[in-house]
This record gives C-alpha cells, structure tokens and sequence, in this order.
C-alpha cells in the first residue's frame, strides 16, 4: 500500500523537517515576515467589515456546518447519488482512490485527447496529488493560470496559502520573476514593466491570453459538487477559471469527494458565506456553475474524477471529521498568529496554516516528522474557530491529534484499521508522567519527595537537563515553595493558625 | 475490486457510528438565516442593486426603454468599438441606434476570432442587489458563455425591477442548474498581489450595465 501524498514533490512529508525546524529559518527571514504580516492584516480588517454586513452570520455559519455535517454523515448515499446526476448530464465519472491513480486518469485522458498541453484551474486537489509533475513526467504541459499560482509556477516557488499561494511574494519580487521568467514559458514580460500590481495583472493577462485562446483541454477543480442536480460550481475572481472551463473541447474535473452538497439550494449558504470569508468580498468577480456538457456552449465532453487520497480515513476519524467540512476559504490562516510569523512552507503540505495542521496529519497520517509536529504548531488560542464559516473545531481537532501522537491508538489508514505506535519523541513526557502517577498513588512516597524537594530547593538549576532542556529553553522552571502544602496546612489547619485561608473567612465566626 | 467499489465501502466502513434512523436532510439543516437581508421595496432594491456594481467597479447607467438604443449607441462610440457581438436572441432594437459591426454568436467561431471584436451586448437571467451580482444563463439573449468572456467590453442590459431580486436566496430560487451560469460581480479583479484587489485581469476589464425600465 502506498503512502498518501499531499503536495507536489518538495512536499513529501518523508524528509522534510519537523514545523519547529522549518519555522525557524522562515521567522528569521524578515522580508517573509514583513509580506505576511501586510497580506494577513489587511485582509482581516477587510473580512471583519464583510461579515458585520450580514445580521445572520451566525446562522449562515450554522446551516453551513450541518449541511457538510449531514453530507458526510451520508456521504456514500450523496456520491452515488452525485455520480448519476453527472452521468445523466452528460459526464463520465472516475473514482481515484490516491494521488497516484487520480493522476494516472487524467493522463490517460490529456493522451486520448492527443494534446500535450493543458491549462488549469487553480485547484487545491490536483497540487494535492502533484498532478503538473506527473503530467510532465509524461510530455504533458500544465499551464497555472491563477496568477498566484502562475507566480509560483514560473519562480519553481512552492505555494504558501490557500487563496493565495505566493502571498510571500510582494510586489518587487514578482515583477522580478515576471521579468526573468515568462520567456522561457511564452510571452515575456513587457518591457519596463513596474512593480504596481496593476501592471503586474496586465502582464499576466496577455501571457495567458494565448494559451487560453488556443487550449483544447482545461484541468479543474471544484468548489462545490451538488449531489442532486450533478452541478459543479468554481468560485474565482479573475476569469482564468471561466477561460479554462469554456473555451477548452474537453474539461477534467479533480474533486476530493467531501466537496458534494446534498441541494442546489444549499448554495444559497455558501455563496454567501465563502466570498466574505475567502477574499472579504459581498461576491467574488465570477462563478462558474455546469451541469454535464451543454450543445454548442462550453466543453463537448467533461470527465468528473473523485479523489479519495486519504480523505475516507479522515472520515473514519469520529473527531478529526469534521475538517472535511472545509470549503477552503484562509480564513484561518489569515487569522493565525503562528501562521502569520512562520509562513505557510513551514507547514509542509499544499493546506498551510490551522487547517492545514489538522488537515495534513489526518490525510498523510502521522509516520513523518511533519505530519507528527504539526498538531503542536498552534497555541490553541482558538482564532481560528471563531472566523471559520463553516465552525470547524479546529483547536478540538488539534488536541485530538496530539493525543493520537503522544498515546497512538486505533486509527484508520488507507482505508485499513492500524494501531498506531506512540510517537518516539515523547519518551521523556511520558516517563515523567508515568513516573507522577506512581508517587501520587503513594501518599508517603509522595511527601518524603516533595519535602526533599523544598529542602534542596536552593540547588535546584533554572533550566532542565537532558530531554527536559527543550521544555525550559523558552519557560522558567516554577520555583518551589519552602514547604510542602500539604505540611502548610497539618501546621496551620487550613490558614486558621492566622495566614488566613478561605477557612478563617466563615461567616459563623 | 474497482476503485469506486473500494471508495464507497471505506465510506461506508468509516460511518458505522452514523445510525439507521440519522436524521434525515430536511430536518438535519435548520434554515433559520434571513431570505433577504432589510426591508426595502422595489424602487429601493434596484438603488441598492446599482450602488453594490458601482462599489465592485462596474459601470451604471440607467435609462427608461426609449433610450435604451440610444444609450447602447453612446456606450460604444465613446468605447471606439468596431464590431460588437451579438447573442441571437437579443432584442434588436437594442442596437438600433449603432452602425458599429455586428458579429452573430455562432458555433463554430473560434475563441481567436472572438479575442478580435470589441465589445458584446446582452441581456441577463437575474441580478442580485445586495451583492451587485448579475447572472447568465445562456438563453437567446445573453449567448455563449464565452461571447462574454472573451471581448473586453461587456455591456449587459438589465430590464429593473423585474429581473431584480435583493439576494443570493432569491436569486438561486429563479435559476435552472441545468443550464450553464455565469455569475458576475463587477469587472475581472485579483487578489493575489498582497490579498490587495486589483481591477482587469482575464475577463473583460470594462463591465457597463444598463438598468433600463
């Protein structure tokens, strides 16, 4: 059985650093943190404004979480049920239970199509599933045509967000890539080209033109799949989206399952609660909806491929479910402070930030060092829960997963029933805990240690040796008192011996 | 065992917690968000309508059916077009003002050939006041999707208040999914230059919309 792979190669989690490591070098960097703290700032004040537009937010925000939360819940009845509407429309529909066979899929069909290039979508799933490398790997060509995306593309870059994957590129740096590199993949950069971001738009529109012009297969994904009607809806704002899905004879749609909803009238929710919470928008520019192929509009033929990778084995997971409610918004991670100083690389996966950390360890499972810190990466303050549209627990799932880190346990991993082994590192955690649970089932043990303790309290370092060193590195080591409680309190009886403990305060006296 | 025999029963593997009698659709979705959000009455809701486009950078006019011609005319002589496009369903008198070249939405019009023409005249399905979105459905008067998409200049006529509705709700109510739907909501814009909004990029960079009636 093959492991899951989230990401394109420079995120195999086999390898790559535990997020301490990784966040370390990225909080050094203080051009990185200068651009996300501009990006995240502005983009929360803004968000804030949105959603104060609409009395019931709360209630939208509701609806959204049960109407995922049913959908899961049922979510063989409403794939089977989304796998006819399509068919009936007019589309075919593959199952790919990995990366590896999604990929293998639109391979074949780029091939049967006899084309060696595709433009894409923005899509989540298929940088999930390192579809671009894998179509290279063939002779296949996939142009980004997102402009975030396209900046990542053509800087060999890695994408740090999820709305916006070169959000730690400013302005500068992107004319720079721009300029250096759109030759090697078309139309150069125009001459002079400044760093105001509407040039920057200009030069990306008219590289692209004449791929969107000329393509014959479009790659997608989607934001929504309706199980009823076999709609598909793409959420975008700058009509690259709307290029690839008309203007193509042929358009492959790569949807993890969890994004079907059960009605079209669900939208009603989440193309209201989506556009606020993603870009801060009333709505977003465009939004593509289809149904199958349409006569003489659009694609004459529209293959649906439905990516498991890992997503059934997050459903297995009674707690850790509910990330698959996520409608991908960055919400969170607009909001994280841990995310806004360490940056989305330093997550390891293509879903960065509190998502992403609870993401990212349910659908790799926890074998490598990332995935196994990335529980940790949060101080739980629990900003992120508050902005989720779709009210994902995520500081829940957090502690959920650190606990299946420390402890293992039953766990379900590519669709098999494991028991996980604890995590190694935790050795010292665990003896000190093990070690506390023996004294304090013993009273005498107990108190003969902890008035050695207060004895030699004048010896005691100020940091911990060995594995403890880590703990003490950024905390001080509590001081002990001159006497034990428990010996304060035989002497005093509870503070009537005049210190005046809550005893010395009855109201009898 | 195919992969969608192996996908459904990890499914279904994965929801044996979930029972029998799980509360069904209707009941498990509580609805209790607003249809629409304030009162407003019609006039109010067209006002609404034209401030939400104009705030997302999109060009208002509005005008009483007579004028209609003559304020398509005015539009695409100060835009200096040469050929307009023009869906087959589209009210003729709509250009009857206009001497610039007509161009028919056809099949077999290649996306080159659509990049070389000005602008586009349609109508729409519906708009949306509260979130100034307009949306279209392919019929006879709004064409192709791509009649849309690609020329720069996109003027849509919206007949107010009729095809107005104050919300997403309302509006989906009206929509056919069957049908191909382009969502609007101002000129094509980004985010992606430090989450700051940019006006122009791959759809048509000027959106003028005529709010006749």
């Amino acid at each position: 059985m093959s492991g899951t792979f989230v990401g394109m190669p420079g995120f195999h989690p086999h390898g790559l650093p535990a997020f301490p490591e990784a966040a370390r070098e990225a909080v050094r960097d203080t051009t990185l943190r200068g651009n996300l703290r501009h990006a995240t700032h502005t983009i929360r004040a803004k968000r804030a404004r949105a959603v104060a537009e609409v009395a019931d937010w709360a209630e939208l925000r509701e609806a959204g979480k049960r109407i995922k939360d049913h959908t899961l819940r049922h979510l063989d009845h409403y794939l089977v049920r989304l796998e006819e509407s399509v068919t009936a429309a007019g589309g075919t529909v593959h199952w790919a239970a990995d990366a590896e066979e999604a990929n293998r899929i639109v391979t074949r069909l780029v091939k049967e199509t006899g084309e060696s290039e595709v433009v894409k979508v923005k899509s989540m799933a298929t940088q999930e599933t390192g579809l671009n490398e894998a179509l290279e790997a063939e002779g296949i060509r996939a142009y980004e045509t997102d402009l975030a995306e396209l900046i990542v593309q053509l800087g060999k870059d890695r994408p740090s967000h999820i709305l916006v994957p070169a959000i730690h590129r400013n302005r500068g740096e992107i004319r720079d890539v721009f300029r250096t590199e759109m030759g090697a993949w078309g139309r150069p950069a125009p001459e002079g080209l400044t760093d105001t971001p509407a040039e920057l738009a200009e030069a990306a529109r008219l590289h692209l033109r004449e791929k969107f012009l000329r393509a014959k297969v479009g790659v997608s994904g989607a934001n929504f799949m309706i199980a009823e009607t076999g709609t598909l809806v793409v959420v975008e704002s700058e009509g690259n989206g709307r290029m690839c899905l008309t203007l193509p004879e042929t358009l492959i749609s790569v949807v993890g399952i969890e994004k079907t909803v059960p009605t079209w009238r669900d939208l009603e929710v989440f193309l209201q609660t989506l556009p606020r919470s993603s870009t801060a928008e009333r709505m977003n520019p465009y939004t593509s909806t289809w149904t199958g192929t349409t006569d003489g509009d659009g694609p004459r033929v529209f293959h649906l491929v439905l990516l498991d990778n890992g997503r059934t084995d997050t459903l297995a997971d009674e707690v850790g479910r509910q990330a698959l409610r996520c409608i991908r918004c960055s919400a969170c991670l607009n909001v994280c402070p841990v995310y806004e100083r360490a940056g989305g690389h330093a997550y390891g996966s293509v879903y960065p930030g509190p998502i992403g950390a609870i993401l990212s360890p349910q659908l790799r499972g926890t074998g490598s060092e990332i995935d196994a810190s990335l529980p940790y990466a949060s101080s739980l303050c629990g900003a992120c829960y508050e902005v989720c549209p779709v009210a994902i627990d995520i500081p829940e799932v957090l502690v959920h997963l650190r606990e299946r880190v420390v402890q293992g346990g039953p766990a379900v991993r590519g669709g098999n029933k494991v028991v996980l082994k604890p995590a190694k590192g935790h050795a010292a955690e665990r003896a000190a805990m093990r070690a506390a649970r023996w004294a304090f089932g013993r009273p005498g043990a107990l108190r003969t240690g902890q008035r050695l303790a207060s004895r030699t309290r004048r010896l005691h370092p100020r940091t911990l040796p060995g594995p403890g060193r880590a703990w003490t590195g950024s905390r001080d080591l509590p001081p002990v008192p001159a006497e034990p409680f428990r010996d304060w309190w035989q002497r005093t009886q509870g503070g009537d011996g005049g210190i005046g403990g809550i005893g010395g305060k009855g109201a009898v006296k | 065992m195919s992969s969608r025999e192996r996908i459904l029963g990890r499914v279904r593997r994965a929801l044996a917690d979930v029972p029998k009698d799980d509360t069904p659709y209707e009941r498990a979705v509580r609805r209790d968000y607003a249809r629409e959000h304030g009162r407003r009455t019609a006039e109010q809701t067209v006002d609404l309508l034209a401030e939400n486009l104009a705030d997302y950078r999109a060009i208002v006019h509005r005008t009483g059916t007579d004028g209609l011609a003559g304020v398509v005319a005015g539009l695409l002589r100060e835009r200096g077009a040469s050929s307009v496009l023009v869906p087959p369903g589209l009210d003729e008198g709509w250009l009857a003002a206009t001497g610039v070249t007509r161009v028919a939405d056809r099949a077999e019009s290649t996306p080159h050939e659509l990049d070389r023409v000005s602008s586009v005249v349609t109508a729409c399905a519906v708009a949306i006041a509260e979130t100034g979105t307009l949306v279209l459905d392919g019929s006879p008067d709004q064409g192709r999707r791509r009649i849309t998409l690609v020329p720069d200049h996109h003027i849509c006529v919206v007949r107010v208040p009729d095809q107005v509705v104050s919300s997403v709700p309302q509006a989906l109510e009206r929509l056919d999914p069957a049908r191909p739907l382009t969502w609007i909501s101002g000129p094509s814009a980004t985010s992606d230059i430090e989450l700051d909004r940019v006006e122009g990029v791959h759809g048509p960079r000027t959106l003028e919309v005529v709010l006749v009636g």
